[in-house]
């Protein structure tokens, strides 16, 4: 194939230079149009998104390596690009209301989600340490934007700016972090680093802790949380369920490829972080949770919580372990975008209703929407048959595997921690004296519900296919 | 023999019934009526399907029947599904015991009836998957899944401190059960299958046997109940509806003890017989214990809670004797406690509906306005002290006689529960019952309708015909029992071998 230019080729980043391409040609169109064409520009992304998607898949198979390396599509990039893509998707559908409100009609908001789902897949396929950080700002600086994105409320510019100056000091951080790595090894690819590291001299180990630091403040976890429940409150809430999902799913996904592509001789070295950081998280979240009245905050420590028991996964340093890791953040991904999607559909007398006390007898009132959101919320407590199990046991059996008791029994009494403060919203819709009705719920609310919930319904009726998946992608990167 | 799934098909035709109510529109009569007796139809029909399962029963063959295998997930992870002698006789239970429910849930629950009868139905679901499931993941599915309709069953449709009771249910048994997933884990990197019948034939090392025996035992001792760990029942047990109470004692109870018989014991040898003196311990302490406690309440409820207990501990020590008698007891009387523990509670549901108390003071003197309900109520309170002729006392006979061979002092302190539970039987019994009729607002009450008299009397014959004639359920479960503890004791004996030869 002659699709190459100055000698590599092109053809494994074709999606990443269509989305580009496609993100700036709609730019122009809003440019040129102005706010009207709002609801079109954000139609032609989701559009966008979906021929990205096709695309992706439509790569030949196997590993393809372009840049000298710098940039892989592997099975495991792919799965997780398509992850990244339908959480993108989806919460452009979400935003639609958002974006829909007189006062907010920014075309500019699609066009960052779409710049910042491009810095998602950049990172994703990451090679060597500047592709990581070149896709990690882009994501970032995009996020920034969009946390902000509701210029004239106080919450939304604290949660942006918040975000945008913890953010920059995780980046100094990690880039901290990658300079002192490529000084003890002399390279910044991955394969070169993990030909070099194959002891933990302590320069390399300190490399890794500030590498760590950084990548732990993408995917907030503890002790680099501490942005998550003011920006998730903050922010408006599509942008909320964008930043629960997709870019999760690229700040995971480059954890999991760093630290078994790149440290792969030195386990012991950051499995002791990753053990660290996964019981702090998980047991912050299922603590700081318990107490929360706002419904967005609470949410912000239930993720917080999840990531803990991702990184569970990871700590088992095993391809099973990255299997685990696959399965829970696409179940996951799930999770959210329903939960988000109910909160989305909290609406009032035209005014959406954040605190937990306003689903008080929903089930009376709106029954299906209760059903569905007790249904996600015991998906989320891990309750089987529904598909939360999943995601804990795939990640469980793999910590087992590798003889880390410890974390699995610490990570099993958290989860029925955590257990109590989704119990207590079913409580308070099930259990309690009803509110007025809600108001009608948008269609594509309903829809992306719909999807979303039955997934987690129904997963364990036919779980096949994701794990088989999970586990060839899982398999790619050893 | 078979050429349909007739497992499957008991298995999830409630859930089938669930659908249909869910598709009956409306709150009106008409539309609780139809779900009402949509349920009742599923279940009966439920019943009578797993009649065949009896029918077609071989009971000279220790292994399971009605296999049904299909992928599931991934590879070592199937669908597999069949009965032996031991899980037969507690799936007839649950559906046996479903359409009681449901009648008796007929003018008691008025309040989101289509929703009431779905949780039930899928608890049935579940309930029966639990005990026919032959993959220890698929079990474990079946087994937590059951909190969720249970949670809600007690949270919505249950008495003032319903909030507390449902949370403190879920949470407690969320936490033994995560305990033993992590131990199923284990097991499943130590054999690559987490396929009952083949982990029951591994051997698994004496150190994961000691371990996963603990994490399997923190699930089920907290589900049996056992002392200490049995404090969420009387709470459950005085908050949940009626026919919540009779499901919690006749069936989930019984999910403890059947897990002890089917992994436990056969899977874990070695550390059945190492930890057997602390089986003994704690069940002597709870049917000693949880009898006086039992002999100090006034919510009538609470005190047949306790005695659920106290009844639990002569199960949990006749397995863990590990002799044919104890471990045939222990099934027996698992089952026929079933039929009187759910019988009793559906004999206080029956006067609460009327008087809206569960307060033993409140009454006295039934007999004079109510004498069939006080013939009735006198048969489950024999049964329930285990007085020879009913069920009751067959179940405790066996245990105590299989412990007997074991351990002289457990069977000894035993005995005393027995005594107990007479003393707190027959208060209970002369408290509501006997006695002057002197209270103004009993001065009307009713004797039994005819659709409680339907639903109690079957239970009355079972009772009396356990009694007399045990044969059926100990023959149906003769053949797997007596290779149970074969197993059981080739393994503790081989180990002992082993050790004096070194």
């Amino acid at each position: 194939m002659s699709f190459q230019s100055a000698g590599y080729q092109l053809l494994p980043v074709l999606p990443e230079l269509v989305l580009a391409a496609g993100a700036m040609v709609l730019l122009m169109i809003g440019a040129f149009q102005g706010v009207r064409v709002t609801g079109l520009v954000t139609a032609l992304a989701v559009v966008l998104l979906v021929i990205v998607g096709v695309l992706e898949l439509t790569l030949p198979a196997g590993k393809l390596v372009t840049f000298n390396g710098s940039f892989i599509v592997d099975d495991f990039a792919r799965f997780l690009k398509i992850l990244a893509l339908i959480g993108s998707g989806a919460t452009l559908i979400l935003s639609a209301e958002f974006l829909a409100d007189p006062s907010r009609r920014i075309f500019e908001y699609s066009i960052l989600v779409l710049l910042s789902t491009l810095g998602m897949m950049v990172l994703i396929s990451a090679g060597d340490l500047i592709t990581l950080y070149l896709g990690l700002e882009l994501m970032s600086l995009a996020l920034y934007v969009v946390a902000a994105s509701n210029r004239d409320d106080v919450k939304s510019t604290e949660a942006g700016l918040k975000y945008f100056v913890l953010g920059a000091l995780s980046s100094g951080m990690l880039l901290y972090g990658a300079s002192l790595i490529y000084g003890f090894t002399g390279t910044v690819s991955f394969a070169g680093i993990a030909a070099a590291a194959k002891t933990g001299s302590i320069g390399i180990v300190f490399g890794i802790v500030f590498l760590l630091a950084g990548l732990c403040f993408k995917v907030s976890a503890v002790p680099f949380h501490m942005w998550t429940p003011d920006v998730y409150e903050g922010a408006p809430t599509p942008v909320t369920a964008f930043f629960a999902s997709a870019p999760k799913v690229a700040a995971l996904a480059v954890f999991t490829r760093v630290t078994l592509t790149a440290f792969p001789g030195i386990i012991p070295e950051w499995q002791q972080i990753v053990v660290f950081v996964a019981i702090a998280s998980m047991a912050l979240g299922s603590f700081a949770a318990i107490g929360q009245k706002n419904i967005k905050r609470l949410m912000a420590y239930s993720s917080i919580g999840h990531m803990g028991f991702a990184l569970v996964g990871l700590a088992s340093g095993t391809a099973e372990g990255a299997q685990g890791v696959l399965v829970y953040i696409a179940i996951y991904v799930a999770m959210t975008l329903g939960a988000f999607t109910v909160i989305l559909a909290m609406k009032r007398e035209g005014r959406h209703v954040e605190n937990i006390s306003d689903f008080a007898g929903l089930s009376r009132t709106n029954p299906l929407l209760a059903f569905f959101f007790a249904m996600l919320l015991f998906s989320l407590a891990g309750v089987p048959p529904l598909a939360g199990f999943f995601g804990k046991f795939y990640v469980f059996v793999a910590a087992i595997q590798a003889h880390l008791f410890t974390l699995a029994v610490i990570g099993v009494i958290t989860s029925v921690i955590g257990a109590y403060y989704y119990l207590s919203i079913v409580k308070v819709m099930y259990f309690d004296e009803q509110l007025t009705r809600l108001d009608p719920v948008r269609v594509e609310l309903r829809a992306v519900l719909a999807v979303a919930g039955l997934f987690n319904l129904f997963f364990f009726i036919y779980p096949g296919p994701l794990v088989s998946v999970a586990s060839a992608a899982a398999k790619s990167l050893f | 023999m078979t050429t349909w799934p007739i497992l499957s098909v008991v298995t999830f035709l409630p859930t089938v019934g669930a659908l249909l109510v869910y598709l009956v529109r409306g709150d009106d009569k008409a539309a609780q009526r139809n779900v009402r007796w949509i349920a009742l139809w599923t279940t009966l029909v439920t019943f009578a399907v797993s009649l065949l399962l009896v029918a077609r029963f071989d009971p000279t063959q220790a292994d399971f029947q009605f296999v049904e295998k299909a992928p599931w997930l991934a590879n070592a992870i199937t669908y597999h599904m069949g009965v032996d002698g031991i899980s037969l006789p507690f799936v007839i239970l649950t559906t046996a015991l479903m359409p009681f429910c449901i009648v008796a849930s007929w003018k008691s629950v008025k309040l989101r009836v289509g929703e009431y009868m779905m949780a039930f139905l899928i608890l049935e679901t579940l309930m029966v998957g639990t005990f026919s499931s032959l993959d220890l993941v698929l079990f474990y599915l079946f087994f937590e899944g059951g909190l969720i309709p249970m949670f809600l069953i007690i949270g919505i449709w249950g008495g003032p401190r319903r909030v507390y009771a449902s949370f403190k249910f879920f949470l407690y048994t969320f936490l033994g059960s995560v305990l033993m997933l992590l131990a199923i884990m284990a097991l499943y990197w130590n054999a690559g299958t987490t396929d009952i019948p083949t982990l029951m034939h591994a051997a698994v090392p004496r150190s994961l046997q000691i371990w996963a025996w603990l994490a399997f035992f923190a699930s089920f001792a907290v589900k049996m109940p056992m002392w200490p760990v049995h404090t969420w029942l009387p709470d459950a047990h005085v908050e949940a509806p009626t026919a919540g109470s009779v499901i919690l004692a006749a069936i989930l109870l019984k999910m403890g003890g059947y897990g002890f018989l089917r992994f436990s014991l056969p899977m874990f040898p070695l550390a059945s017989q190492y930890f057997a003196p602390l089986v003994f311990s704690l069940s002597v302490i709870a049917i000693i214990y949880t009898s006086l406690v039992a002999l100090m309440q006034e919510d009538m409820k609470k005190l047949i809670a306790y005695s659920s207990v106290a009844h639990m501990g002569f199960v949990t020590m006749g397995i863990f004797a590990g002799t044919t008698q104890g471990v045939a007891g222990g099934v027996f009387q698992m089952i026929s406690h079933g039929i009187v523990s759910g019988a009793l509670f559906l004999c206080v549901g029956i006067v609460y509906d009327r008087m809206h108390t569960r307060e033993i003071a409140a009454y006295g003197g039934l007999v004079n306005r109510m004498p069939l309900y006080a013939l009735v109520f006198m048969v489950f309170t024999m049964a329930n002290v285990g007085l020879p002729g009913t069920s009751g006392f067959v179940g405790e006979f066996m245990t105590l006689l299989g412990t007997f061979k074991v351990s002289l002092p457990t069977t000894v302190f035993a005995t005393t529960g027995v005594i107990l539970s007479a003393a707190y039987a027959l208060w209970l019994y002369r408290k509501v019952v006997f006695g002057a009729l002197v209270k103004p607002s009993l001065a009307t009450i009713k004797d039994l309708t005819f659709r409680e008299s339907l639903t109690l009397v079957p239970l009355v014959a079972l009772t009396i015909l356990f009694g007399v004639y045990p044969k059926p359920i100990l023959d149906m479960s003769a053949t797997s029992v007596q290779q149970l503890v074969n197993n059981y004791n080739t393994a503790v004996t081989a180990v002992k071998a082993a050790a004096l030869t070194q």
